[in-house]
């Protein structure tokens, strides 16, 4: 068989372990610095082990490497699928693999030796910036070539978040990681003070918006109808919310310094945006959603459908709550409280991560060559405690940020603060408790899906498949 | 902000806002029903229907177009247009802390002609005065006012800087900054810096080898009692601390007083006046005294 007419699986095999193993490490080091809050001595007084170098490890871990490599894995794969192609630039896609596990490696030998460019979500210096900038181009190359080659004159829904994600995030990368370096493991920004935090929201923001979003949007517009077996609800409606959302969410950013010394204009037209990119938002979740009608009763026997309505539904909360939590007056309660920790965990865990758990229960077995998963129950136990696990999160945050603003904000008759701070952090520490315990939750359910992986894909030998051609 | 750049945001802010109603409104047509696919297949059976788009999600949308409209008419958003409202964040802060000030000033006022020792005995400027610590204070000092490594304990009779009502107050004021000078390169040698070492700690009645602890005194009348004073007592003028008690500020082992003699210490207890005023500064003044046990001696 001509290479040319088979799909390039390989890649996306290997993104697909990677996948879960990030996943794992990710919410390991987690549920790590969860278990630090509540007993502080866990860092062992080693400052590799401590909270302030293993937290952004836990961020990029799960963000660039687990997220990252799930939008790798599909993306080859429904591209490839929905182009009726091969990929485009087998060893330009080979580098894509080998080049985002090396970042990744770096990131984890970089981070816990407190090396830092001290911007969150942008950490990583800038030897590993540079890497991840040639890493992008080339998915880029691969991603666009293949849509350049496709064999079909629309270009399918999916493609057009994953194009915009790969596209934004490539701009949004450079731009908030100019830097002059002052040797190989130091540099200076080339932004300073406000205008430098500026650049970090827009990326920061952005970072949520394409990569944590608009990418996963791609995974949904095609997992979904096919998992569903139904056509997508509307054509209109993905075209719509599409060119809303990727045009709005890029002026959100300055959301993120309610309060500061950015300048009062500059907060108004975050908040703003913030609050018109609630529809928008909400057109990719009822596309979702209302593609399942007619469908409802394959919830019943499909678990990987439940992961990927679930997710929506969490999607669909969490883009709420965002434009609620960037009007000035809730900022004001909300801002620097564990509440923005509860709800970025209702985004990450709740949407990136469930759909992209369904999304891997789904193509998996496909690229394997298997009829199925080893297990559909364990998929199912999979979805009860991971859905446990997300929920008792997210509600101990949300009760413990309330909380927190509301004893900061206490004033007494005589204009004293009422509480201390240590008082608040006092009244949190059961909150913390539970944090852990859901956050336990959701890594034992990545440990059930190890499990059901590897019995899966044991001794399996792919094939090659043939490019379908097109309709 | 210049007008050009103001432009900018306005054009690009409106144009933005009345693309997007654009794009929803050109789309919006369609009766419900109308559910046809496209007629394109992908991958062997993904197709896409082209349902209308949803009346109360269009709704949703313009609610809130028209809530962001009416925002950057009344509140600083288009450019340098401060807003019909004229809001800023620095007005609101400042009418608040005013506000806040007229409210709260007769309480403070009350105690601004007693004594320290009768504000001290005041359970109402005392329970302020305990909430005021607990969050401007207790960061260093502890909850407890206990102090840690390098924050002085203000529980016990020591008092680096004099323990008076004046000096506390000064204290306060003013903050202090207390200077131990790096002697490493003064003394010479290490040698000679154990030997300062060893009489600095017998000074106190801790283990040192005496023959050293002999050789450390000299040494000590040369470079030291300057400001330790030549019985090694120090001297509250200079912040310099008494060493022949069992107070140690940054520990009394042999390696922690290497450490200070040989490399200095620098520490800083920062001015309060501007963050509180002189009228809760009185009432820091008594919390403290009353925080220590031989308080007024």
């Amino acid at each position: 068989m001509e290479r040319a007419s088979t799909y390039n699986d390989r890649v996306v095999r290997q993104f697909t372990i990677m996948t879960v193993v990030w996943g794992v490490v990710g919410m390991l080091v987690g549920v790590i610095i969860a278990a630090q809050l509540v007993w502080p001595a866990l860092n062992f007084d080693v400052s590799w082990l401590s909270y302030g170098r293993l937290r952004p490890l836990h961020t990029n871990a799960v963000i660039f490497a687990f997220g990252g490599s799930a939008l790798f894995a599909t993306s080859y794969y429904v591209v490839q699928r929905t182009c009726h192609v091969r990929l485009f630039a087998d060893g330009l896609a080979a580098f894509t693999f080998w080049g985002w596990q090396v970042v990744i490696v770096l990131a984890a030998i970089t981070l816990p030796l407190g090396l830092t460019q001290g911007k969150e979500y942008a950490e990583l210096i800038w030897p590993i910036d540079l890497l991840i900038a040639a890493v992008w181009v080339a998915y880029a190359v691969v991603f666009f070539g293949t849509v350049a080659l496709r064999k079909v004159s629309h270009i399918y829904v999916a493609n057009w978040f994953y194009g915009a994600f790969i596209l934004t995030i490539a701009v949004l990368h450079i731009v908030n990681s100019l830097a002059l370096p002052t040797g190989l493991l130091h540099s200076y920004p080339a932004y300073s003070g406000v205008v430098d935090a500026m650049v970090q929201w827009w990326y920061g923001h952005n970072a949520v918006g394409f990569f944590l979003t608009a990418g996963f949007l791609g995974m949904m517009y095609y997992f979904v109808p096919k998992q569903a077996g139904r056509p997508v609800y509307s054509y209109r409606l993905s075209v719509v919310h599409f060119w809303a959302l990727i045009s709005i969410y890029m002026w959100a950013g300055p959301h993120h310094l309610h309060y500061t010394t950015l300048p009062d204009w500059a907060q108004s037209l975050g908040m703003v945006f913030s609050l018109i990119l609630l529809a928008p938002s909400w057109g990719g979740m009822i596309n979702g959603i209302m593609t399942l009608s007619g469908a409802w009763h394959k919830l019943r026997t499909d678990p990987i459908l439940k992961f990927l309505i679930v997710s929506l539904s969490f999607y669909g909360m969490s883009t709420f709550e965002g434009p609620m939590m960037s009007i000035k007056t809730v900022n004001a309660l909300s801002h620097y409280t564990d509440w923005t920790i509860g709800h970025v965990h209702s985004g990450a865990l709740g949407w990136v991560a469930m759909i992209s758990i369904g999304c891997i229960y789904a193509l998996l077995p496909k690229v394997f060559n298997r009829e199925s998963m080893y297990s559909i129950k364990l998929i199912d136990v999979h979805f009860w405690v991971s859905t446990i696990g997300v929920v008792l999160y997210i509600a101990a945050m949300w009760m413990a940020g309330v909380m927190q603003g509301l004893m900061w904000r206490a004033v007494n008759d005589d204009g004293t603060l009422t509480y201390t701070f240590i008082e608040s952090l006092n009244a949190t520490y059961p909150f913390y408790g539970v944090r852990l315990l859901g956050g336990t939750l959701f890594l034992v359910g990545m440990l059930v899906m190890v499990y059901n992986v590897w019995m899966t894909i044991r001794g399996s030998k792919p094939a090659e498949q043939t490019v379908i051609q097109p309709a | 902000m210049s007008s050009f750049w103001s432009w900018y945001i306005i054009i690009l802010t409106v144009g933005s806002i009345i693309a997007s109603v654009w794009l929803m409104s050109s789309n919006s047509k369609g009766s419900p029903g109308e559910v046809d696919t496209t007629g394109h297949k992908w991958d062997g059976d993904l197709q896409e229907y082209n349902n209308p788009l949803p009346r109360w999600w269009l709704y949703l949308f313009y609610v809130t177009v028209v809530f962001s409209v009416a925002y950057l008419i009344l509140y600083p958003g288009l450019g340098s247009f401060a807003g019909t409202s004229k809001w800023s964040q620095v007005d609101q802060y400042n009418a608040q802390m005013s506000e806040a000030e007229a409210k709260y000033a007769d309480f403070y006022a009350r105690f601004r002609d007693m004594e320290i020792q009768a504000i001290a005995g005041d359970q109402a400027a005392m329970r302020a005065a305990g909430n005021i610590f607990g969050n401007n204070c207790a960061q260093c000092h502890g909850s407890d006012g206990r102090g840690a490594v390098g924050f002085p304990n203000l529980t016990d009779d020591n008092w680096q800087w004099g323990g008076s009502e004046d000096a506390i107050l000064a204290t306060l004021r003013n903050g202090r900054n207390g200077i131990m000078p790096a002697q490493a390169a003064v003394l010479g040698s290490d040698e000679a810096v154990e030997e300062v070492v060893a009489y600095v700690r017998s000074m106190s009645g801790l283990e040192a080898p005496a023959d050293k602890a002999k050789a450390g005194q000299q040494r000590f009348a040369m470079v030291c009692a300057a400001c330790h004073g030549p019985d090694g007592k120090g001297n509250p003028m200079l912040g310099a601390p008494n060493l022949t008690d069992d107070t140690w500020l940054y520990g009394s082992s042999p390696g922690d007083i290497r450490y200070t003699i040989a490399n200095g210490r620098a520490n800083q207890m920062p001015a309060q006046l501007d963050y509180l005023g002189e009228d809760r500064l009185r009432l820091m003044a008594a919390y403290v005294m009353s925080l220590s046990e031989t308080a007024g001696d």
